[in-house]
């Protein structure tokens, strides 16, 4: 099903490879055509660590999640699920708020993603009460 | 404190003394708060609403007020007990735009359109207008048969015969080509 509606681009999942794992790209994130490749998996796993630190601090939060939504990609929900708990341990809602507002925006034309990941965190969101954007009706103007 | 030896310097250099001059000074009344200026300190992080910088460098309302203090107090606890309200307003505090605000068009491509066409039709109407007033009389070589009379005098010369408009006449036949 997400086959031909989850191509952002060439680069483009890389991160999303739960439903189909056939169509992993192994591509680093840097543009280097030398050197060892990194694979979706160190990708996600470097940054669920990133985001798992016990201790982060809030330029480090909003660092990780800046650099993040600049790469050519919607972030797998497992680095999201880490990144709201670092908005926990920083007693930030807003920023968790954030986070899923800029994952749909993420998303982009791909309407099928962003339900897909609220779906997978919705264990996370209900142990940690935050409300989705739709929740708080600020998905609409 | 600026000392500005007007005959030693250059006028475009005193011109930039002057500016910056002028400009230290704003900024000092700025501070004593004489002025109505608010001036924004560039020398601080700022707030930014910007769909690829999804968390800003400082929350958007950094003066809270005592509500505002007590809201963040119940922040630090289970985020269950906060109501629809309270988390809206936790989000207000922190970012001024939501995602679709900040994303969302506005009509002004119709305003730039119009204004954009009305001065063409404007042009227009001045270049009609010159026609009518300004530009003199054509001359007589475009009136009644000049023009025909020319064009014959020009194939009977064979002006550009190769390539030109005598070579698109076929002198046999007598009519073009």
């Amino acid at each position: 099903m997400f086959r031909a509606a989850v191509r952002l681009s060439v680069s483009g999942v890389r991160s999303l490879t739960r439903t189909q794992p056939g169509c992993q790209a192994l591509l680093a994130s840097r543009g280097y055509s030398h050197g060892k490749q990194e694979t979706d998996e160190e990708f996600d796993a470097r940054w669920v660590t990133y985001f798992n630190k016990p201790d982060i601090d809030a330029w480090e939060l909003r660092k990780g999640m800046n650099t993040l939504v600049c790469y050519d990609l919607v972030p797998e929900p497992k680095i999201l699920e880490a990144a709201l708990r670092a908005c926990r341990r920083l007693n930030d809602l807003a920023s968790a708020i954030r986070i899923l507002e800029a994952v749909k925006d993420k998303a982009g034309p791909h309407k099928d993603i962003y339900p897909y990941v609220i779906q997978e965190l919705k264990p996370v969101l209900e142990e940690l009460g935050i409300s989705t954007p739709e929740e708080l009706g600020i998905d609409k103007l | 404190m600026f000392h500005l030896a007007a005959g030693r310097v250059g006028s475009l250099a005193a011109k930039r003394a002057t500016a910056a001059l002028s400009t230290s000074s704003a900024r000092m009344m700025a501070s004593h708060g004489h002025e109505v200026s608010t001036a924004v300190d560039m020398s601080k992080p700022q707030y930014t609403d910007s769909a690829d910088y999804p968390l800003p460098d400082v929350p958007y309302k950094q003066v809270l007020t005592d509500a505002d203090k007590s809201l963040k107090q119940k922040e630090k606890g289970p985020w269950n007990q906060l109501s629809k309200e309270e988390k809206l307003a936790l989000y207000r505090l922190k970012f001024l735009k939501t995602y679709p605000e900040m994303r969302h068009s506005t009509p002004e491509w119709k305003t730039a359109l119009g204004a954009a066409l009305f001065l063409m039709g404007l042009t227009g109407f001045i270049v009609w207008w010159q026609k009518v007033y300004v530009f003199p009389k054509r001359p007589r070589t475009f009136e009644g048969d000049w023009p025909e009379k020319q064009l014959k005098r020009m194939l009977d010369m064979r002006i550009n015969p190769v390539q030109g408009i005598s070579s698109k006449w076929d002198y046999e036949k007598g009519q073009w080509k």
